[in-house]
């Protein structure tokens, strides 16, 4: 469903990603980790297509066309969905109207009417435990950081990707809310590919990654299943460049 | 003109249409000693309303145009090619089936009528000159509540319009206010009486129709002890290449312990010149609140001001200005603490797009006597792109130590990662940057009648539509 091939990409004439392939079929649960600055972020952001980055070489197809002249807009509506690891504050947008707004724009003829909406709202919300309060405040604005994040994975719930790419959603959650949002991850992944990008192996223990990629300035330089994060967490890193 | 012709030039502004003009009186352009006094004579005026009249006139004729604001617009102004009186319709009507049909059709557009029958608790609608429908709730005709056209108003209450009137804004005021009092026509005149709270809202709509046309209404709204009422307006105005003049007065009195509320959304086409002079005096422990949003025309120059008089007194200023390409909004606020323990809060909201203008514009003065007074402003602008421009122009005059007084100012833009994110959730980036105006300007939204922030969010939605390069 999604496949990277040899990518190179550029920030401001600084090269980040050296290479990267990758296939992603649907249901398969993809971990990419590896130390700050490698380009893990880099990663997700360029596949969802931020303006930022500049593809210099290789390319991504995502259901077999390529994203090339798909604006992000289009990829949101084609089935991609980011979880952001720092997401924007708008302020003056309530929640409630954003996500009513966006499920509306993502899932088009097939947006759910007002009243099925309110109701996949409500039992999503009641599973990622989220006070109805929620939805009059402003976008992120003034929300802790596990608040931004629940937030995250609520917008991902309704908005029903076939492809979830979710960037450090486990940073800066406490136990609870860590499991919290991994059953949501979780109740995804059976209809979806999920591209995770961690620090940590303590997420691993609730979403089961199919793949664990280890990522070092810019290359996948270890692919291997769900135990190489085990060792990775023991270990660290350095037996990997040795 | 052709339909398509009319398309182009009405662009974007869905308000931009015009009706044939069928005047029953149009004065030749231009002012004179001697429009003035025509004016007053068509409308039967007592004698000392003439005298204002023509005092004002030659206080206009004396006064140098504002040496602020925009002074290269302000001068681009031709006194001689506006028509200062024009009657369309026979008489104010009560019935809306008894407007002329070209005329009530464009109501029906601007969707009044309907607005009437469903949230308002009495309407004036005028175009070009006076009113030509009027009525107002049988529940609140019998509570006392007098809601008529200014014209009406003066006819029927000239003790109390001849106590009130230029009490709050003398015509020497600005040379705008002084044009206004001498060629005035139309508006609104409101008394509540004491006590009396009116729930729904009245509503006054002013449509210029004519080319250059000036429009001069004089609204007077008195709250009487104890009582409340909230006043909205709206305005719009066909697209012509030649300019229009909109020089309105608008004088509040809110009496011990009343309220007033008046709300503006101003829509003007981008060829009307919107000069405007909203003053209100509060007594004591009265409030007043000017909700003013200024979307339209060529240049706005306006800043509602409230002379909070008595103690315990409250002003609330709550503004936004939109300046699209060839506009520039001068807009702000004044408050006057002129007694003790008195309280004002002034939110400014403003947006500059395609090069257009926006500026704040404030005074907040504490007299000595204003002991333990309090305010709070904040100004915020959004900048849309690097052509634009945004200033704000802050006056203090701080006449004693007690007062506790806070000023708050921003100018961001719209980030690329804001537009990242919506984008990522499926909106195209006009539409991402409409929800970002929209919440920019939310502050002012939420306190329209639900109906009008309806609309001004669609408004703000268009404007963003194919602006992005």
């Amino acid at each position: 469903m999604l496949c990277i091939e040899n990518l190179h990409v550029s920030v401001d004439d600084t090269e980040i990603l050296k290479g990267v392939s990758l296939r992603i079929n649907l249901g398969e649960v993809h971990a990419v980790m590896g130390r700050n600055g490698s380009g893990k972020s880099t990663l997700a952001n360029v596949i969802m297509g931020h303006p930022a980055y500049e593809i210099t070489s290789g390319d991504i197809k995502f259901k077999g066309t390529s994203l090339e002249e798909m604006e992000v807009f289009e990829r949101a509506r084609a089935g991609m969905f980011l979880s952001f690891q720092y997401p924007s504050s708008i302020p003056g947008v309530q929640v409630g109207t954003f996500l009513r707004k966006s499920v509306s724009a993502v899932r088009g003829d097939e947006a759910p009417s007002a009243r099925e909406f309110r109701k996949e709202l409500k039992s999503h919300m009641d599973a990622l435990e989220m006070d109805k309060s929620f939805l009059a405040r402003y976008v992120n604005d003034g929300f802790s950081g596990g608040e931004k994040k629940r937030l995250e994975i609520l917008q991902m719930l309704l908005l029903n990707p076939t492809l979830a790419l979710l960037d450090e959603t486990d940073s800066g959650l406490d136990i609870d809310a860590l499991r919290v949002v991994a059953e949501g991850i979780n109740s995804i992944t059976p209809r979806a590919g999920c591209l995770l990008i961690t620090h940590y192996q303590r997420l691993l223990d609730h979403v089961k990654p199919d793949y664990v990629h280890v990522m070092i300035d810019g290359k996948i330089v270890k692919t291997g299943g769900a135990d190489l994060a085990v060792k990775l967490e023991a270990q660290g890193y350095d037996w990997i460049e040795a | 003109m052709s339909g398509d012709i009319a398309r182009d030039a009405v662009g974007d502004y869905r308000y931009g249409f015009h009706d044939p003009e069928n005047a029953t009186i149009r004065f030749d352009k231009g002012l004179s000693e001697q429009v003035v006094r025509d004016i007053s004579e068509l409308k039967n005026e007592p004698d000392w309303m003439t005298e204002i009249r023509v005092k004002a006139y030659h206080r206009f004729m004396e006064m140098p145009m504002p040496s602020w604001g925009n002074c290269d617009m302000l001068n681009q102004i031709d006194f001689d090619a506006v028509t200062y009186f024009l009657r369309s319709s026979e008489g104010t009507e009560k019935d809306w089936d008894d407007v002329p049909d070209d005329i009530k059709n464009t109501f029906d557009r601007l969707g009044i009528p309907e607005a009437e029958q469903k949230w308002l608790g009495g309407v004036t609608a005028q175009y070009e000159s006076e009113a030509v429908y009027h009525s107002i709730r049988e529940d609140l005709e019998e509570q006392g509540v007098l809601f008529f056209d200014m014209d009406s108003g003066l006819k029927e209450h000239p003790d109390l319009v001849k106590k009130y009137f230029c009490s709050v804004v003398p015509a020497s005021d600005n040379k705008f206010s002084a044009l206004n009092t001498a060629v005035w026509s139309g508006g609104s005149f409101i008394y509540v009486p004491k006590g009396v709270h009116v729930e729904l809202p009245v509503q006054a709509y002013f449509r210029i129709n004519a080319k250059n046309m000036g429009q001069f209404e004089r609204t007077l709204i008195i709250a009487d002890e104890g009582s409340s009422i909230h006043y909205v307006e709206g305005c719009t105005a066909p697209t012509y290449s030649t300019e229009s003049l909109h020089s309105a007065v608008v004088e509040l009195i809110a009496m011990e312990g009343a309220k007033i509320r008046y709300s503006t959304v101003q829509n003007w086409s981008a060829n009307v010149y919107n000069l405007v002079t909203k003053r209100g005096i509060a007594h004591s422990n009265a409030t007043i609140e000017w909700v003013d949003g200024n979307i339209g025309s060529k240049l706005t120059m306006k800043y509602p001001s409230v002379i909070l008089k008595g103690e315990g007194a409250h002003a609330e200023v709550i503004s936004v200005a939109y300046a699209g390409k060839g506009q520039h909004q001068d807009a702000g606020a004044k408050v006057h603490h002129l007694a003790p323990n008195t309280t004002s809060n002034i939110l400014s909201k403003s947006i500059a797009k395609n090069g257009g203008r926006s500026s704040y514009r404030g005074m907040l003065q504490v007299t000595p006597k204003a002991k333990g007074c309090r305010s709070k402003v904040i100004c915020d602008a959004l900048m849309l792109d690097a052509d634009s421009q945004s200033d704000t122009y802050p006056t203090m005059e701080v006449g004693n130590s007690s007062a506790d007084l806070e000023h708050e100012a921003s100018v961001s833009k719209v980030s690329n990662d804001q537009l990242f994110y919506l984008m990522s959730r499926g909106h195209s980036e006009e539409e991402a940057m409409g929800m970002i105006v929209n919440g920019f300007f939310e502050p002012f939204t939420r306190e329209l009648p639900m109906e009008y922030a309806v609309e001004l969010n669609r408004l703000l939605e268009l404007e963003m539509e194919g602006a992005i390069g």
